[in-house]
C-alpha cells in the first residue's frame, strides 16, 4: 500500500502533498477546538501503538498465512477522525524516513490513501452510522468490518490512480485494477476483523474510552464541499507549479518523436489515454507537460517501429561511455574521501 | 516479533548515526531537508526512458554517504530491503512493453528500459532519504520542519509517536514474546487471541499515555516542547544549498554523460 518515489511522478506527488497538507492543517484545526494538552501525548502513544501494532502478525484462519493492519480505522475510533489522521501520518513521516517505506515525495499520496478514506469517509459515514446510537459487540464488528474493508478498496483505487496518472510504469489499468482490488479486498477482510476484535475487546474492557472517544466531536457538520474546493484549488496549483518544472525542457521520448517526426504530437489509439489526454489538455494550465507521457506512449504502433529504431546510435554509444565514466569517477570519489577520512580519523587518535 | 525488533534496532542504530559530528551532521537541518526534497524532485522528473541522463546524479548520495562517514553495509541493506517492491512493480514492464529498441547495437524490449530507469529511481531516491535522517536525526528535523512552519501540534506529536515507539516496542516485545512461548511453533497470533493480545496492548498504552502526561505536567508540559534555540544559518549551509542546487539543476537540464562521452570518443578518434 506504500507508494515510493520512483514511481510517483513530481505533479501528482505534489498535487496530493497539498491535499495532504491541506487535510492536516484542517485537522489541526479543528481539534485545537476541543483540545487540552492532554491529548497530545494521547495521540504520539496512539501512534506509536499503531506502528506496533502494524508489525504483528495476525495468523488468518484455514489459509497458512498472516496479514497486519493499518490502524487507521482503530485510531479513528479511539481518537477521532482529526487526532486519527494527525497520527497516521507521523507515523507514515517516520516510516519514510527510517525504513524508506514509502518516500517522501510519495508522502502526500500515502498519508490521502491511508488516512483519508478511513477517517474522513468511512469513519463518519459507516462506522458512526452503526454505532452512532450506541455500542453492542454486533454493532461493532460490522462497522469496522464493513468501513475497514470500504476504505481499503477506496484506497487501492487510488493507488493504482496515482500510479496510472505518474506514467512510471507500463502495467495497464485494467489489469493492475483487477489485481490490487480483490487482493485488498483480502487485506481488508482480515484488517477489519482485526480491529472488530481489538475494538470489541476495548469495549467490554473498559466501555468508556470509545464512549469518550464517539461524544467528542460533531461529525454531521463535516463541511465536505469547502474542503473539496480548497483541495481543488491546492491540486491545481501546486500541480500546475511543479509539471512546469518538471518538463520545461521536452525530453526523452516526446525529444525523439519530435525529433524524428517533426512533431511532438502523435495519435493515441487507447480510449482511456484518449480521454485522459483530452481531459488534460482542456484542464492543464501548461499542456506540455509531463504526465502526458502515457498519452504518448499510447501511440500506434507502426508510428513507434518508425520511430525507436531510429535512435542515433553515435548518441547513444557516447551516452554510455559518458555515463560509466562519471559513475566510476563518482565512486572513486566517494571511496576517496571515505578513505582519506578514515586516515585522519586514525591518526587523530 | 522479530519484525518489531528489527525496527526498534533500526531505529536506534539511525539515532547512532545521526548523533555524529561531520561536515555533513553540521549542514543546517532545513538546508538537508529543502535539498534532499529537490534532489528527489529532479530525480523522479526525468521521463521513464531515461537511464543515461540519472548516472550524475549519483554523486549526491555517494559524496554525502563518504563525507558523513557512515558505514556501508546497514545503509546498503536499508536501500536492498526496498528494492523488492519496486522491482515487482517495474519487473512486468518488458511483458507489457515488448516493442523493441535498438540501443548501442543491441536490441531488446523498450519495457527493460522502463524498469531500469525505476530501480535506479528507487535507488537513488531511498538512499537521499535515508542519507537525511541518518545525517540528521529524529529532533534536529522536527527544528527543521518548525523553520518550515509546519504547525506546532503535528511536530510535537511526530517526536512524541518517534519517542514511544522505542517504549512501546519493548513492551509489545515482552507481550508478543510471552504469547509465542505459550503457543509454540506458531505462525503469528491465532485468531482468538486477535482481539485480546492487541487489545491488552492498547489498553497498556492509553494508560500510559496518561501516566506519560501526568509526568510531564508535573514537570511543567503546557502544550509546548522545547528545544533550545534554533540552530543557525552560516554562510557554509547556504553555499552546500546553492553549490548542490546548482548541479542538480545542470544534471537536469544538460546531457552531461554524452557530452562526456562524445568528448572522449572524439580524443580517441
Amino acid at each position: 500500500m506504500h507508494m515510493a518515489d520512483a514511481l510517483i511522478s513530481p505533479a501528482v506527488g505534489g498535487a496530493m502533498l497539498a491535499v495532504a497538507a491541506g487535510l492536516a492543517v484542517y485537522s489541526i484545526h479543528k481539534i485545537q477546538n476541543d483540545m487540552d494538552e492532554k491529548k497530545i501525548p494521547l495521540m504520539g502513544v496512539t501512534g506509536a501503538f499503531v506502528f506496533a501494532a502494524q508489525m504483528i502478525n495476525f495468523s488468518i484462519p484455514a489459509t497458512g498465512s498472516s496479514g497486519h493492519i493499518v490502524g487507521a480505522l482503530l485510531l479513528a475510533a479511539l481518537l477521532g477522525p482529526y487526532a486519527a489522521f494527525l497520527s497516521i501520518a507521523s507515523v507514515l513521516l517516520i516510516q519514510a524516513l527510517f525504513f524508506a517505506d514509502g518516500g517522501l515525495l510519495a508522502y502526500g499520496a500515502n498519508v490521502f490513501n491511508m488516512g483519508f478514506f478511513a477517517c474522513f469517509l468511512a469513519y463518519p459515514l459507516i462506522y458512526r452510522g452503526f454505532t452512532g446510537k450506541g455500542y453492542s459487540a454486533k454493532k461493532i464488528f460490522l462497522a469496522s468490518l464493513i468501513s475497514v474493508v470500504v476504505a481499503l478498496q477506496l484506497s487501492a483505487f487510488c493507488v493504482v490512480l496515482e500510479t496510472l496518472l505518474s506514467g512510471k510504469t507500463e502495467l495497464p489499468f485494467a489489469t493492475f485494477l483487477l489485481f490490487m482490488q480483490p487482493v485488498h479486498l483480502a487485506i481488508g477482510v482480515v484488517e477489519g476483523l482485526v480491529t472488530a476484535a481489538i475494538l470489541i475487546f476495548v469495549w467490554k474492557s473498559r466501555p468508556e474510552i470509545l464512549e469518550r472517544a464517539a461524544s467528542g466531536q460533531a461529525l454531521g457538520a463535516l463541511p465536505l464541499k469547502k474542503i473539496l474546493a480548497g483541495f481543488a484549488a491546492a491540486i491545481i496549483v501546486t500541480g500546475g507549479a511543479l509539471s512546469w518544472f518538471a518538463s520545461a525542457h521536452p525530453d526523452g521520448l516526446e525529444w525523439s518523436v519530435f525529433k524524428t517526426t517533426g512533431a511532438t504530437e502523435l495519435e493515441t489509439g487507447e480510449s482511456l489515454h484518449e480521454t485522459l489526454s483530452s481531459i488534460q489538455e482542456r484542464t492543464a494550465f501548461l499542456p506540455d507537460y509531463n504526465f502526458r507521457a502515457p498519452a504518448q506512449e499510447a501511440a500506434t504502433e507502426a508510428e513507434d517501429e518508425a520511430v525507436w529504431p531510429s535512435i542515433n546510435s553515435g548518441t547513444s554509444v557516447s551516452g554510455i561511455i559518458g555515463s560509466a565514466v562519471m559513475l566510476v569517477f563518482a565512486v572513486l570519489l566517494g571511496g576517496f574521501i571515505h578513505l582519506v577520512k578514515r586516515r585522519n580519523q586514525r591518526l587523530s587518535t | 516479533m522479530s519484525n518489531l525488533t528489527n525496527s526498534l534496532y533500526n531505529l536506534r542504530q539511525m539515532d547512532d548515526l545521526a548523533d555524529q559530528d561531520t561536515l555533513i551532521h553540521r549542514i543546517h537541518p532545513l538546508v538537508k531537508l529543502l535539498l534532499t526534497l529537490f534532489y528527489l524532485i529532479v530525480v523522479v522528473s526525468f521521463d521513464r526512458y531515461e537511464i543515461i541522463r540519472l548516472i550524475p546524479l549519483c554523486f549526491y548520495p555517494l559524496i554525502v554517504f563518504s563525507l558523513a562517514e557512515l558505514p556501508l553495509a546497514p545503509l546498503a541493506k536499508k536501500i536492498l530491503i526496498v528494492q523488492p517492491f519496486i522491482i515487482g512493480a517495474g519487473v512486468l514492464n518488458p511483458l507489457f512493453d515488448s516493442q523493441t529498441v535498438v540501443f548501442a547495437g543491441l536490441t531488446f524490449s523498450r519495457g527493460w528500459l522502463t524498469f531500469i530507469s525505476i530501480f535506479i529511481k528507487s535507488s537513488l531516491t531511498v538512499a537521499a532519504t535515508l542519507l537525511l535522517i541518518a545525517t540528521t536525526g529524529m529532533h534536529r528535523l522536527a527544528a527543521a520542519l518548525r523553520l518550515l512552519r509546519i504547525p506546532r501540534l503535528f511536530v510535537l506529536q511526530l517526536l512524541l509517536t518517534y519517542r514511544y515507539i522505542s517504549v512501546l516496542g519493548e513492551e509489545a516485545n515482552r507481550l508478543f514474546r510471552a504469547y509465542s512461548l505459550r503457543a509454540p511453533r506458531q505462525k503469528g497470533v491465532h485468531h482468538r487471541a486477535w482481539g485480546s493480545l492487541a487489545g491488552q496492548l492498547l489498553l497498556r498504552t492509553l494508560d500510559r499515555a496518561q501516566r506519560v502526561y501526568q509526568a510531564m505536567a508535573l514537570r511543567g508540559f503546557t502544550g509546548e516542547y522545547f528545544s533550545g534555540a534554533p540552530p543557525r544559518l552560516r554562510l557554509a549551509d547556504l553555499l552546500y544549498l546553492i553549490l548542490w542546487a546548482a548541479f542538480f539543476l545542470l544534471v537536469r537540464f544538460v546531457d552531461i554523460p554524452s557530452l562526456l562521452g562524445s568528448l572522449l570518443i572524439g580524443a580517441s578518434a
